[in-house]
């Protein structure tokens, strides 16, 4: 198989542009977000404008000439592959759409191994999951990434991104996403940096590297990841050699980016004018509803036949009507409208902005305002829809209100005059129990079972309809039939986030209002960025982030002297040099005499650990051997009692931490730096008194000691007395 | 234009020592037997901009810049020679002259700078966007000589890194800066300014070329605030840029100063004005944008500032004599690529020769250099790529390759000099060989010495 495998790929090097041009795309989005809608059917089969979303995704892969398709499926297999099989797809010429079935995936990770071992993939290919809507060219991307790839072969896949302003009060996109940072070689368009996922209170830090190989990085805020990649075979490799990789850009674009992996590299290719964005959320699903209804993703809109759609005709202010649909002279039907095939709407109803699927039937004084009503749907006299999800088969009996933000999932029934509170998910389905499960094992464990227990959710749910509507009656009134699915508190607060419905007025407030009171704004990156060296950080006002930053910089400048004092040990460096190394660090980091002297105690007592032992004797005897030769050095730096102070607490930090093995030879080290004459008794003293305050737990290495200090005290008082009496 | 020129020259700067002394300060040191601080009074001029102070550091040398600067300027400019303690900083020196600020704009300029980009320019931008601060951008030097030069081989061959500056898409404003050695480390970016802006752009091939612009009001407030702003660069225009989108900072501290220091000093009251003006500016940037960002009720307009970037072009000279390479980087310059700052009028061979300079026969001058007025050269001497100032007196069989000559020198016969200075009155007797070497005023080489990177001077006499 690897003999195989090289010619291939030879093969593939030669006739680079000969190669059809392959595409995998998931149709598992291996998230959760659409719960519980995707416990009955799989993502790629909800309709978006009363088109299934795998539909657009194949036909945009069609018509940017892929001549070869894998589709993967995991959750719902079967639903995927029959739906397939009843869809032309299949039989295209010129565009071989094949599925790739597995059971046990629970991450793209995972799927992209499979289809690794598969080997099916030949040459460049196009990564895409079924849930992305689109109508740019790959020309030019596909050209760039080719030419890029002839001069690097580390250049292992381009990815698509597109201008988006997140909103500047939620942080978010308006398709709902997370804002995304990203920084990028101006030039060559690498990225550098890709950021998601970003705690909105702290600031960004770009490492210094990434400065020091272009001149120039450009980081942006206003960019949307549109989940379309071109990449390279390689990319199959390495997601098979790390196999921890699960999700596409959390493990693996961060991995390539952060570990500098076999030196891969990825870029950007910006589309302007064309369109592309990936149905990720509730928030997405609408906000793409109105954009193929606006007619962005030409030619992918209601009135152009792409695929199976039913014909409807374009009227004035984006409303689009089926053919056949059996509408009430009084009913008014608003703009930016869609009215499925055989769906009849009664007397005095309103529609505005909303998505009305096939075969519906639409009582009397009915409002439907922004919402997503799929097929068959019966919504009797007098409701009142408001931002919701309606799937398919439901039933809202007369009088019943939905608020905003409210998901029906399929054939739920909502009893006569009930209200559906904001933001409540309700399903047949109860909520799985084993809530905290990972994310990225969306529909796998439970969900599975599931599926196949309910394929469609047609008619095995039927027979146990009966039994479900005692149950769930009271949940969403009488005669109804559903669970409420409860949300927990953490996930409450920001589900709106994410929701169809638009941001309520009194939420942004609310983040307004946190905005202006949020940290970073008032105090808290005027300390990110210390002034210059030469000054104390500003103010003094030292919050813990100046602090922070100032133990950064000790660490910094102790690694610093440590690898002076290494190079002068390993070089044989004569001490004036290296005094004059370290005096220079302790400008330029703006240290003072006493930390020098704390840094180099630190360096040479870690070179005495880092000696070969194997008892502590040993390691004593290495100390005493380091001691003597570097004593010049470190007395250089030991002038007054202070720093001698310093060294001992250094050592007792020493002990406490990274040199454990030290903790017993506290008081013999300690006897025998005193015996060298590096520090002095008064020292010693000093800090055992220093100490006498402190809590017990500091006190351990003063009470290891007692006897060496006891000893010093004698000592000196005898010698007080010898003095005394030499004076007498 | 309603604009006062603060020229900070500096004083006997410890970088270029032995080549400063107390005799001649920073900005007295000749570059193409110039002064270095006529190349910024004569930008200036040319800009039309003739009402300056001079912020000098240290007494005497105050007097010797006022002496020079009314002996070479005296009808052409209307200069204030202003003198401060040493090591104040940028900022202690402006601090300090503070009350000499009366314009609503302040010019700032480092009196070491050799460059032909057009203050006027800078001020123009300045007011076009009603910058708190505007700064110079130029491109980084590639350290130490291009050509085949000795000097630079031991130098890193990579262009030095002196800044790193985030711009907008548009390349007007200034959204991060770090300088010294925050260059050198991780680069912290506020999330605020990147929502606001979308999307910026860091680079590290643009230098901070001491040049600035200040709305005085702001540049008043921020030394009377933080007494402890020590640089221009590191400290006052990193907080500008920090602060750009929360200036309250500013405002509010404007009202305070107000109410506290209305008594010392009377232009407090325009001090609030101006601040209500930096809100009200009329062109529309991200700043205003982000100020009138939707607040909910109760939230205030939020109140910024702008700094803004003014980049030369390219093709612009800009470099700071502030280490001994770069006295010898500009040196050589200036009587060569950029040839056209030198103010003198090139030869046929490329070079200036002084009428009043004596050749001897056999001698040669290459192009690239420089021979003062007065100055004797003896027989078979060559010079390539060199200044040599006024009245030296150089023996025969002399060779000046890429060196730097000052005035009154006396060369021996058959020395040989390489890629070296020598300041005024130094004597080399015979056959000295230097190469790599400074030797500081008034030094006598003993004859058939060799020195290769040394440093010579005299003993300053305590």
């Amino acid at each position: 198989m690897v003999a195989k495998k090289g010619g291939h790929r030879d093969e593939a090097e030669e006739d680079l542009a000969r190669d059809p041009l392959q595409a995998i795309l998931l149709a598992d989005s291996f998230a959760q977000k659409f719960r519980p809608i995707t416990l009955e059917r799989p993502k790629v089969l909800l309709p978006i404008v009363n088109v299934p979303m795998i539909d657009y995704t194949l036909a945009w892969l069609e018509s940017a000439g892929v001549e070869e398709v894998f589709v993967f499926c995991c959750a719902h297999v079967k639903q995927v592959t029959e739906y397939l099989e009843t869809t032309k797809w299949l039989s295209q010429p010129n565009f071989k759409v094949s599925t790739i079935e597995s059971h046990n995936c629970v991450s793209a990770g995972d799927a992209l191994r499979l289809i690794y071992e598969k080997n099916v993939i030949r040459g460049d290919f196009i990564l895409i999951s079924g849930d992305t809507v689109s109508n740019m060219s790959l020309t030019e991307a596909l050209q760039e990434h080719k030419e890029r790839r002839k001069k690097d072969s580390n250049a292992v896949m381009t990815m698509i991104v597109k201008q988006s302003k997140p909103s500047p009060v939620t942080h978010q996109s308006r398709l709902g996403t997370d804002e995304l940072i990203m920084a990028t070689d101006p030039d060559t368009k690498q990225l550098l940096y890709y950021e998601d996922k970003a705690d909105h209170l702290k600031g960004i830090s770009l490492d210094k590297s990434m400065l020091s190989e272009s001149a120039s990085v450009s980081l942006y805020n206003d960019k949307q990841d549109c989940y379309i990649d071109i990449c390279s075979q390689e990319v199959l490799i390495l997601f098979n050699d790390n196999f921890d990789y699960q999700h596409i850009r959390r493990h693996f674009l961060k991995g390539l980016l952060q570990d500098d992996i076999m030196g891969c590299k990825i870029f950007t290719y910006e589309i302007c004018s064309s369109y592309a964005a990936r149905i990720d959320n509730y928030r997405s699903y609408d906000a793409i509803s109105k954009d193929i209804i606006q007619r962005w993703t030409y030619p992918l809109v209601p009135d152009v036949q792409f695929f199976k759609n039913s014909a409807t005709k374009l009227e004035r202010q984006g409303m689009y009507r089926a053919s056949e649909i059996g509408q009430s002279r009084s009913a008014q039907i608003g703009p930016c409208t869609v009215i499925g095939n055989g769906t009849t709407i009664g007397n005095r109803t309103a529609i505005s902005n909303s998505v009305v699927g096939e075969g519906c039937s639409i009582g009397s004084n009915v409002t439907i305002e922004g919402c997503y009503i799929w097929h068959n749907v019966t919504v009797e006299d007098g409701c009142k829809l408001k931002h919701a999800i309606v799937c398919d088969g439901v039933i809202l009996k007369a009088g019943a209100v939905l608020e905003p933000g409210v998901v029906l999932s399929f054939k739920v029934v909502i009893g006569e005059q009930f209200v559906v509170p904001a933001y409540s998910k309700v399903s047949l389905l109860r909520q799985p129990v084993n809530q905290d499960s990972d994310e990225e094992l969306e529909y796998a464990d439970d969900s599975v079972g599931v599926a196949d227990n309910l394929p469609m959710a047609n008619g095995a749910l039927t027979n146990d309809l009966a039994e479900l509507d005692v149950c769930a009656t009271s949940e969403v009134g009488t005669n109804g039939a559903g669970f409420i699915w409860s949300i927990n508190e953490a996930v409450l607060e920001e589900e709106w986030r994410h929701s169809v419905a638009p941001i309520p007025a009194d939420k942004l407030a609310a983040i307004m209002q946190s905005a202006n009171g949020d940290p970073e704004l008032l105090t808290h990156d005027d300390n990110i960025l210390p002034p210059s060296g030469e000054l104390e950080p500003e103010s003094m006002t030292n919050d813990s982030d100046t602090e922070d930053a100032n133990d950064e910089e000790a660490t910094y400048f102790e690694k610093e002297v440590e690898a002076t004092f290494l190079r002068a040990v390993e070089e044989d460096v004569r001490n004036d040099h290296v005094i004059l190394e370290v005096n220079s660090l302790r400008l330029s980091y703006n240290m003072t005499a006493l930390d020098c002297a704390g840094a180099l105690f630190y360096s040479v007592m870690k070179l005495a650990l880092d000696m070969q032992h194997n008892t502590t004797s040993e390691l004593f005897a290495n100390v005493a051997k380091v001691m003597a030769k570097w004593k010049t050095l470190l007395k250089s730096y030991l002038l007054t009692i202070d720093e001698e102070i310093e060294v001992i607490m250094k050592f007792e930090d020493m002990c406490m931490g990274s040199g454990k093995e030290y903790a017993p030879l506290f008081e013999q080290i300690l006897h025998l730096l005193y015996d060298k004459e590096i520090i002095q008794e008064e020292a010693v003293l000093n800090w055992a008194s220093e100490k006498e305050e402190a809590e017990e737990s500091d006190k351990v290495f003063v009470k290891k000691c007692e006897s060496f200090i006891r000893w010093l005290n004698e000592a000196s008082e005898e010698e007080d007395e010898a003095s005394e009496e030499e004076d007498e | 234009m309603d604009f006062q020129v603060v020229v900070l020259a500096g004083g006997t700067s410890k970088d270029l020592v032995p080549l400063v002394s107390k005799e001649v300060p920073k900005a007295l040191l000749p570059v193409a037997n110039r002064p270095v601080l006529s190349y910024v009074l004569e930008l200036l001029e040319q800009s039309n901009l003739k009402d300056l102070i001079v912020v000098v550091e240290g007494e005497d040398a105050a007097i010797l810049i006022g002496n020079w600067i009314s002996g070479a300027y005296a009808d052409r400019l209307n200069v204030e020679v202003a003198h401060v303690p040493e090591d104040v900083g940028s900022a202690g020196a402006l601090r300090a002259i503070a009350h000499h600020l009366s314009a609503n704009d302040i010019l700032v300029i480092s009196g070491d700078l050799v460059c032909d980009i057009p203050p006027g320019a800078v001020a123009a931008a300045h007011r076009r966007h009603d910058a708190v601060v505007t700064a110079t951008l130029c491109s980084s030097p590639v350290s130490g000589p291009t050509e085949s030069s000795p000097g630079g081989k031991d130098k890193a061959k990579k262009p030095g890194r002196y800044n790193i500056i985030g711009l907008d898409p548009s390349k007007q404003f200034i959204l991060h800066i770090a300088s010294g050695i925050e260059v050198e480390k991780d680069i912290r970016i506020q999330k605020s300014i990147l929502r606001a802006v979308g999307q910026m752009e860091f680079r590290a091939d643009l230098m901070d070329a001491h040049l600035y612009a200040f709305k005085r009001s702001a540049l008043q407030q921020v030394l009377t605030e933080k007494p402890n702003f020590h640089s221009i660069k590191q400290d006052v225009l990193s907080y500008l840029v920090r602060n750009q989108l929360r200036s309250e900072l500013v405002l509010n501290g404007g009202q305070v100063e107000e109410n506290n220091g209305g008594e010392k000093e009377p232009i407090g009251n325009n001090r609030v004005m101006s601040s209500q003006l930096l809100l009200n500016s009329s062109t529309q940037s991200f700043h205003e944008l982000y100020a009138m960002c939707p607040g909910g009720p109760t939230s205030v307009p939020r109140k910024t500032h702008k700094c803004c970037a003014y980049i030369a072009n390219k093709s612009k000279y800009c470099a700071r004599v502030n280490s001994f390479q770069a006295f010898c980087d500009i040196n050589r310059d200036v009587i060569g690529d950029a040839s056209h700052l030198s103010g003198y009028s090139f030869s046929a061979h490329n070079n200036v020769i002084h009428p009043s300079a004596v050749l001897g026969s056999k001698t040669t001058i290459g192009p690239q250099c420089m021979l003062g007025e007065g100055s004797q050269m003896g027989d078979k001497c060559s010079v390539k790529r060199s200044v040599i100032g006024r009245h030296c007196r150089i023996g025969s069989n002399v060779k000046i390759i890429n060196s730097i000559v000052m005035d009154h020198v006396t060369i021996g016969d058959g020395c040989s000099v390489q890629a070296s200075v020598i300041c005024s009155n130094v004597q080399l007797q015979e056959r000295v060989v230097l190469k790599d070497c400074q030797i500081g005023a008034g030094f006598v080489v003993t004859a058939s010495s060799e020195h290769k990177g040394e440093s010579l001077s005299k003993k300053e006499k305590q």
